[in-house]
């Protein structure tokens, strides 16, 4: 068998575009995570952005607006979630979980009218050098601005972490919310923009998914995608870097599994399409293995609520 | 304590009127009480939303949670929807109590499902009075064995139980995909995507003539004696209590963590097994790719509005399984969307969860300093 190379830059390139939402949903839940809130409304909050971006984009025709649209409905679905488990110190996941369930709904709602309707074309950059270099071009350039943004986010989080001191400051949070509070931080206010910053780029991965993965509107279009995204900051061990790796990997599994059908590898459908979750959870037993190194990594924090009394 | 109602105290300047303090325990009174707050706020905001989609909220409530149950056959299939919900919330009420987290009693329901509906299968040209228990217990021994894979990944390589049992929800319904459309699928159906019909001693008896509702629902009300039982007279059901509000206590209480969390797994496990048992030898009678619209994940939200209490558990589930109901009614009449039902099943819990703020913080009233 002659392996074409450009054909392998092909499939490179289609790995990565599936692992774009799932970058910018854990970066964002990765934000949230360290500040110590466990938001289990992903699934919920990407739903609600890939409605709210088809839905503006097929109203007002305007690119920037339903990008940003779709943000803003992350952040304003996330906005519940804030204020139920900081306000009000509610349980984070019986909160995520009704967050999720609310949002499909919503959702569902929302899109009824958007159902079977054609997105638009999404302006893609560099498509002129798209030709240039074999193999390497196609997976470089002619991608949406989306694209890029998601395989710059590792790095800008990483660095935002470790470098600034606003991240010391979301770790400090994370991990000893006590500590942090005597220091004179807003434990709630930190918390508050974390999970509103969580919901933006949810809302962000939601957008990618219906205005330029598959441009189109699909009841429940996510299909569990958003929690992939919660497992990938556990796989990650909580650091940007390694949900970039993990991505390509979740992405990759999506990908083969297209390709194999189409070379007609007789393992069943449903099996390949398993094949996802089945890794996601392989991969969770291994990591988790090492309790040590789990606890370390974990934010201390992570699920509890923080209230203090004055 | 100030600071969620910093913008009201603006409001009236420096004499405070109210102020909100920590309760020394948890109001036993709230604690019944909220769900009904709850639902009370549900139906306000439900309609607020049915309003600004351009309907008139009283009508549209009136579809959505009176019409449906006016009337015999109403009642029979409310029971029917909430059957497995108090079910699988039984069940749940077990893990949630201990602090276990399992929310992939969908998956556990589509497995039981795929076990019992095998086993029907293999009895589908014969009858006889052994054949629905043998279902009925596969169906259980299906639930929990699907439960067992979080418990036993949770107990012993300390993986997110949360993860693991969603995750294992997609797989279940692929198996199931699999099954109905590849092995297991009618030889004498045209390639439609379902089993054959099981035999009628295969099917749970039906309790009335003409109507749907079945003898699942005597498998239910046994769940809530019996959970009843272990919560309040057992000693099991008061380690659970300890581990749910302390794990550090129970461990130096010296009861066995690992083993808890491994029987509580597999009671709720075998709880949604039977939940899908009764469904698809009750209504269905065979098995298809779709055995259960959400009641799985549905339950979660009965489980904490009956809050945890096997009592509470059959009125919570009774009044989520009317927003089934109402979806179905108010769509055909109203051409309401039928997705409204989960979106009053979120704000239910969302509100529930918010008048959690009631059993620990009081409003007090000190009258004005002037």
């Amino acid at each position: 068998m002659i392996i074409d190379i450009n054909f392998v830059g092909l499939i490179i390139t289609s790995i990565m575009a599936s692992a774009v939402p799932l970058i910018l949903a854990s970066c964002g839940e990765l934000i949230t995570e360290r500040s110590g809130v466990l938001n289990l409304g992903v699934e919920g909050m990407m739903i609600i952005g890939a409605i709210s971006g088809f839905a503006l984009m097929t109203v007002t025709g305007s690119l920037f607006i339903a990008v940003f649209g779709a943000m803003l409905a992350g952040v304003l679905i996330s906005t519940i979630f804030a204020f139920l488990t900081q306000t009000l110190i509610t349980n984070h996941v019986a909160t995520g979980l009704a967050l999720t369930i609310f949002g499909i709904g919503i959702s569902a709602m929302i899109g009824k009218n958007f159902v079977g309707i054609p997105g638009k074309e999404f302006p893609v950059l560099f498509n002129s050098l798209k030709d240039t270099i074999p193999f390497l071009s196609p997976i470089l350039f002619g991608h949406s601005i989306v694209f890029y943004f998601a395989f710059a986010l590792p790095f800008f989080t990483n660095y935002f972490l470790k470098k600034t001191k606003i991240g010391l400051i979301v770790r400090a949070v994370g991990d000893s919310p006590e500590s942090a509070s005597n220091q004179g931080i807003n434990v709630r206010l930190v918390r508050y923009a974390c999970i509103l910053y969580g919901g933006a780029m949810c809302g962000l991965a939601g957008a990618y998914l219906s205005m330029i993965y598959t441009p189109q509107w699909i009841e429940n279009m996510t299909g569990g995608r958003g929690w992939i995204a919660l497992a990938l900051v556990v796989f990650s061990t909580w650091n940007p870097i390694k949900i970039l790796i993990g991505a390509m990997i979740f992405g990759g599994l999506t990908i083969i599994q297209f390709h194999m059908q189409a070379m007609g590898v007789r393992i069943p459908v449903q099996f390949l399409t398993a094949l996802p979750y089945i890794v996601t959870i392989v991969v969770l037993v291994v990591i988790s293995r090492d309790s040590r190194k789990i606890r370390l990594s974990t934010p201390s924090s992570l699920g509890k609520s923080f209230y203090k009394d004055n | 304590m100030r600071l969620p109602l910093r913008n009201l105290e603006c409001l009236w300047g420096e004499e405070k009127l109210i102020k909100i303090v920590k309760r020394d325990q948890p109001s036993r009174a709230i604690f019944f009480l909220t769900p009904i707050l709850a639902i009370f706020l549900t139906l306000v905001a439900g309609g607020l939303i049915f309003y600004i989609l351009g309907f008139k909220p009283f009508e549209a409530l009136k579809f959505f949670f009176i019409v449906p149950i006016a009337d015999n056959y109403g009642l029979s299939e409310l029971l029917l929807k909430a059957t497995p919900l108090c079910l699988i919330a039984i069940g749940l009420s077990f893990c949630f109590k201990s602090n276990n987290w399992n929310i992939g009693a969908e998956g556990q329901l589509t497995f039981g499902a795929i076990v019992s509906g095998g086993v029907a299968l293999l009895f589908y040209d014969q009858e006889g009075f052994y054949i629905l228990p043998i279902v009925i217990l596969a169906g259980a021994i299906g639930g929990m064995l699907y439960a067992s894979i979080p418990a036993i990944l949770k107990t012993y390589f300390n993986t997110n139980e949360i993860l693991v049992s969603l995750m294992l929800v997609y797989v279940s319904k692929l198996i199931l995909d699999y099954l109905v459309v590849g092995p297991w699928s009618n030889p004498e159906g045209f390639n439609f995507p379902e089993t054959r019909q099981f035999s009628d001693s295969a099917r749970l008896p039906l309790l009335f003539e003409g109507l749907r509702i079945h003898a699942g629902i005597y498998l239910a009300l046994a769940a809530v004696v019996i959970s009843w039982f272990i919560f309040y007279k057992t000693f099991l059901g008061f380690q659970m209590k300890v581990s749910g509000f302390s794990l550090k206590t129970a461990k130096y209480a010296g009861y066995k963590g690992k083993k808890m969390i491994i029987l509580v797994f597999l009671i709720s496990g075998a709880c949604a097994g039977l939940a899908g048992v009764g469904e698809i030898t009750g209504p269905i009678g065979q098995l298809h790719r779709e055995v259960s619209p959400d009641y799985g994940f549905t339950a979660i939200i009965v489980a904490f509005l009956g809050r945890l209490h096997p009592v509470g558990i059959i009125f919570a589930s009774l009044v989520v399984a009317i927003t089934y109901l109402g979806a179905e009614t108010a769509q055909i009449f109203m051409q309401i969307p039928k997705y409204t039902g989960q979106v009053f099943q979120g704000m239910i819990l969302f509100f529930l969860l918010a008048s959690d703020y009631l059993l620990f913080f009081k409003f007090k009233f000190i009258g004005s300093k002037k």
